[in-house]
């Protein structure tokens, strides 16, 4: 099969707006007959939903959560970036573009990346306007900071709590559009599958929660906005109900998925600290606007520090190795996270991480405090102020720009960050992979189209930090209520779609028949172990660093586990109940099969890009080396039938306005 | 440590509850869902039913988590949620009691987990600002004063969960509502219906069966994001002022 990315004619900066003007549009008369079925409420899924009302369509949203509010969009910390260039440093729509297009590696498709930056200013405007409460200049107008991979101050932001803020903005417009009677909300509702009817996506099956009863839902399309895949990791920072079970079931159903392997790997995480770890916390990208990253330069003294004979404040200025500097002068801290991530794992992997775990580096304010404490005495008219005011003045800045993550860190660790330094590591935080779609945001399954994470598009093979808000809320609010009218315009005539049909009994059945295996096999092992055992495989083989040998041993143990779980999985409870574990049964099942997929990309793409780091493939220096002749494509999988292989079909990335080049950050 | 936990079981809705007793081996850099994971693990592997409690993102911002713990809302420590609050605050050998949070507008579900739904409700009345998208002019286009934005922003801070219906004697919502009219309302975006917005939400209030706030104040002390009850006294003001605009 051909894939077509259906990017329009014209000069890159045109495309978009000749776009919005051909498009075919839908009367209001017709949009209030043509169902819309949005299966996901973060970011992506609320502001689709909330904009799909507004418009007229009729719309469903489910989400699994008891409100739509709890989406992990919420947990997003650091900002969101829009090209306004309010701070007049050269920014600019093309410089948005460019970063993002070189941050991923030169892996993601122009025109999309292009239009996304275009519409990253609307985005700033509709929050304000619902009463997002960015940080603001003492003049009153809206503040920006800087994040990895760029040389200019884009990034808006709501204290610690960007996603929070923006995530609650949406939330009360598709609130608005529920009282308004243009959205239907389902909560405690989890698509179990996709319905296709003659070739086009129609419908869901769906099972609430809290009855258990197994439904069908039907319309006219189906959106899904269900967000990233890193749970496959067990360990990662997303939330615990994250899954990739809609967009899986996609795939089941002869959607392509674009790029599995592409994972981001985030630099700063509070690092494991035993067995029993659920899950792991981010600390934002923003942090490493003030914060430095070192670790102790002699092996000697991180020893000391790993049995905590020594602490970091007994480690002099001289004997300190800032890798992240040293290594990377012109973007220093703030290199994009994959460059960071892998740097803090050569560095441990040296013996010099500072954890009892040896698997930590610190992140380091001590120089941003005596800075801003000297800037605020200064200010305060001390002309020779002692350390002891520096350093009170110094950590009250710090506290109003980061407090609430200081705190946070503080109550998962016990340990005072304005003390002695974090101690940071990197953990699986995103995915850049996701279903593939062309431009119109729409799968090769007719009228199934996938938005923010859940999709592919933008990101190529790394992310730059605060793009996944953005990208998330251009998705919803400004691409997709155009796009969808390409395939809704030819639609008029379908009548409603009729949930009785064959396609819908059998899914519906299937569905039945797997929560009955998952309930039959009552074996001996929880599913929480099987997660776990695969997050490890995952970890270790298609993590941080990944080569041919360790990826096909990864292969074949995820293909046993998976035998082993329907072979050996113990659910308690029934299927007509709120049932937790037979919720998570069927998520842990999905990603035994995803891993497997996610491997194979791996395996495929013999080159180093972003996230994607083979150890065959790297520079004298260990930076990713890419392989431009054979893998500058996106890499769409087809495997609606796990007994055969997965299928690639390869969509060619043509460069037309970036040169393609080395990606530098030194 | 070892611990006892006295667990509220209850099967539904609409069936009888009691407090069951458990052991469980924790450690203290576990957070306490991380100790209920332990123990549903041991109860999987007796062939038991797991205590169901609802939680995601488990680092404080999502709201879910929503349990009694020793009769306070989210536990002993203030400013916390259940699942940042972490086991080193407990001793080997205490007992511990778990509960859901109990209000009328707030039934059980199952075990600890309550149908807050109510809460969706009060804000589908009017806890928004009606602007469609593609509308807006520029964003600094709205000067807001530095101080005032951050007022707004303490009390948009509101993760939703329910503590302080939990936590008030009399069941009462009037710290969410007061957080979110406060959060719009001292926004110049959000003045314009602020009126309207303040009568919808208390209506809601009223019918989904809150209870009247009699300022005992306890929402505050349990809101895990500290919230201020000054915010309650706000929402009053403009209640009275919205009784004398209405026609």
């Amino acid at each position: 099969m051909k894939l077509d990315a259906k990017i329009p004619e014209g000069s890159l900066d045109q495309k978009w707006t000749q776009y919005k003007s051909r498009v075919p549009l839908v009367s209001p008369a017709n949009k209030r007959k043509l169902e819309v079925i949005v299966v996901g409420s973060g970011l992506a899924g609320a502001s689709a939903a909330a904009s799909l009302g507004e418009l007229g369509y009729q719309v469903k949203c489910f989400t699994f959560h008891d409100s739509p509010r709890r989406a992990h969009s919420i947990a997003a910390q650091g900002g969101i970036n829009a090209a306004k260039n309010y701070m007049n440093d050269g920014d600019s729509v093309y410089r948005l573009f460019y970063d993002t297009i070189k941050g991923g590696d030169y892996r993601a498709r122009e025109a999309n990346v292009y239009r996304l930056a275009e519409v990253s200013n609307a985005i700033i405007d509709q929050a304000v306007a619902q009463g997002v409460p960015f940080a603001r200049e003492y003049g009153g107008l809206l503040e920006n900071r800087s994040f990895g991979g760029v040389q200019v101050s884009r990034t808006f932001y709501a204290r610690g709590q960007t996603g929070q803020q923006l995530l609650i903005g949406a939330y009360q417009a598709l609130s608005r559009q529920i009282s308004l009677g243009t959205v239907k909300m389902y909560n405690r509702h989890e698509m179990l599958d996709l319905v296709v009817v003659d070739g086009k996506a129609r419908g869901i099956i769906a099972r609430n929660l809290i009855t258990g009863a197994v439904e069908r839902y039907a319309a006219h399309c189906v959106v899904l906005a269900t967000g990233g895949y890193g749970n496959v990791f067990y360990l990662s920072t997303n939330a615990m109900g994250c899954n990739a079970t809609a967009i899986w079931k996609a795939v089941r159903n002869g959607a392509f998925l674009g790029n599995p392997c592409f994972t981001q790997i985030h630099p700063t995480c509070i690092p494991v600290s035993g067995d029993y770890q659920s899950k792991l916390t981010l600390m934002s990208e923003s942090l490493r606007n003030d914060g430095r990253v070192w670790v102790p330069a002699r092996k000697e003294d991180a020893e000391a520090i790993r049995r905590r004979q020594k602490s970091a404040n007994d480690i002099p200025e001289d004997q300190r190795d800032y890798f992240l500097e040293r290594r990377y002068p012109a973007f220093g801290n703030l290199v994009p996270r994959d460059v960071a991530s892998r740097a803090a794992k050569v560095e441990c992997d040296k013996g010099l991480g500072v954890s009892p775990t040896g698997l930590a580096v610190f992140l380091d304010f001590g120089a941003a405090i005596r800075r801003y404490g000297k800037s605020k005495a200064s200010v305060a008219g001390k002309a020779q102020p002692d350390e002891a005011t520096i350093e009170k003045l110094g950590r009250e800045v710090i506290a109003e720009k980061y407090g609430n993550l200081f705190e946070m860190y503080e109550k998962i660790t016990g340990e005072n960050p304005y003390n002695t330094p974090m101690m940071i590591y990197p953990a699986v935080h995103y995915t850049m992979g996701g279903l593939w779609v062309d431009y119109n945001l729409e799968t090769n399954i007719p009228g199934l189209f996938a938005i923010g994470e859940a999709n592919f598009s933008d990101h190529g093979a790394n992310r730059l930090g605060a793009s996944a808000l953005m990208q998330g809320l251009a998705d919803g609010y400004f691409v997709l209520p155009y796009t969808i009218g390409h395939f809704l315009s030819g639609e008029i005539r379908t009548p409603a779609i009729d949930p009785a049909s064959p396609q819908f009994e059998e899914a519906e059945q299937k569905c039945k028949m797997r929560i009955e295996q998952l309930l039959q096999t009552r074996g001996h092992q929880s599913v929480e172990s099987f997660h776990r055992k695969l997050g490890k495989i995952m970890w270790d083989h298609c993590g941080m660093s990944r080569n041919l040998q360790g990826l096909q041993s990864a292969r074949e143990a995820i293909r046993n586990l998976r035998s082993e779980f329907w072979k050996d999985v113990f659910v308690p409870g029934r299927a007509d109940e709120f049932n937790p574990e037979l919720e998570k049964a069927g998520r842990v099942a999905d990603f035994l099969e995803l891993g497997e997929l996610m491997v194979v990309d791996a395996m495929h793409r013999n080159e180093s890009c972003g996230g994607h780091f083979r150890e065959e493939h790297q520079t004298g220096e260990g930076e990713t080396l890419r392989d431009d002749q054979q893998f500058n494509y996106v890499a769409a999988w087809a495997w609606p039938d796990l007994d055969r292989e997965p299928e690639l079909t390869r969509e060619p990335l043509n460069y037309e306005y970036v040169k393609i080049a080395t990606r530098s950050y030194k | 440590m070892e611990l006892q936990l006295k667990i509220w079981r209850q099967k539904k809705a609409d069936s009888p509850g009691g407090f069951e007793v458990y052991r469980v081996k924790a450690n203290e850099h576990m957070s306490f869902l991380e100790m209920l994971d332990v123990l549903n693990e041991q109860l999987i592997a007796e062939r038991k039913e797991p205590v169901a409690f609802d939680h995601d993102c488990r680092e404080g911002i999502c709201g879910a988590c929503s349990m009694v713990i020793n009769g306070r809302p989210h536990g002993p420590n203030q400013g916390t949620t259940t699942c940042q609050l972490h086991m080193r605050f407990f001793k080997d050998g205490d007992v511990i009691t778990v509960e859901p949070f109990q209000a009328r507008a707030f039934p059980v579900i199952k075990d600890l987990v309550v149908d807050r739904s109510s809460f969706d409700r009060i804000i589908q009345a009017g806890g928004y600002i009606s602007v469609n998208t593609g509308q807006p002019v520029d964003g600094n286009a709205i000067a807001i004063e530095r101080d005032t934005a951050s007022m707004a922003f303490d009390a948009a801070a509101c993760i939703g969960c329910g503590a302080c219906v939990a936590a008030c004697p009399n069941g009462s919502a009037m710290l969410f509502v007061a957080a979110k009219v406060s959060h719009l309302g001292l926004l110049p975006q959000g003045k314009i219906e602020q009126d309207g917005r303040v009568q919808k939400m208390v209506a809601q209030m009223d019918e989904e069966g809150f209870g009247n706030c009699s300022n005992v104040a306890a929402c505050e002390a349990e809101c895990p994001k500290q919230i201020s009850v000054s915010n309650i006294a706000r929402l009053n003001r403009a209640l009275i002022a919205a009784s004398f605009q209405s026609s």
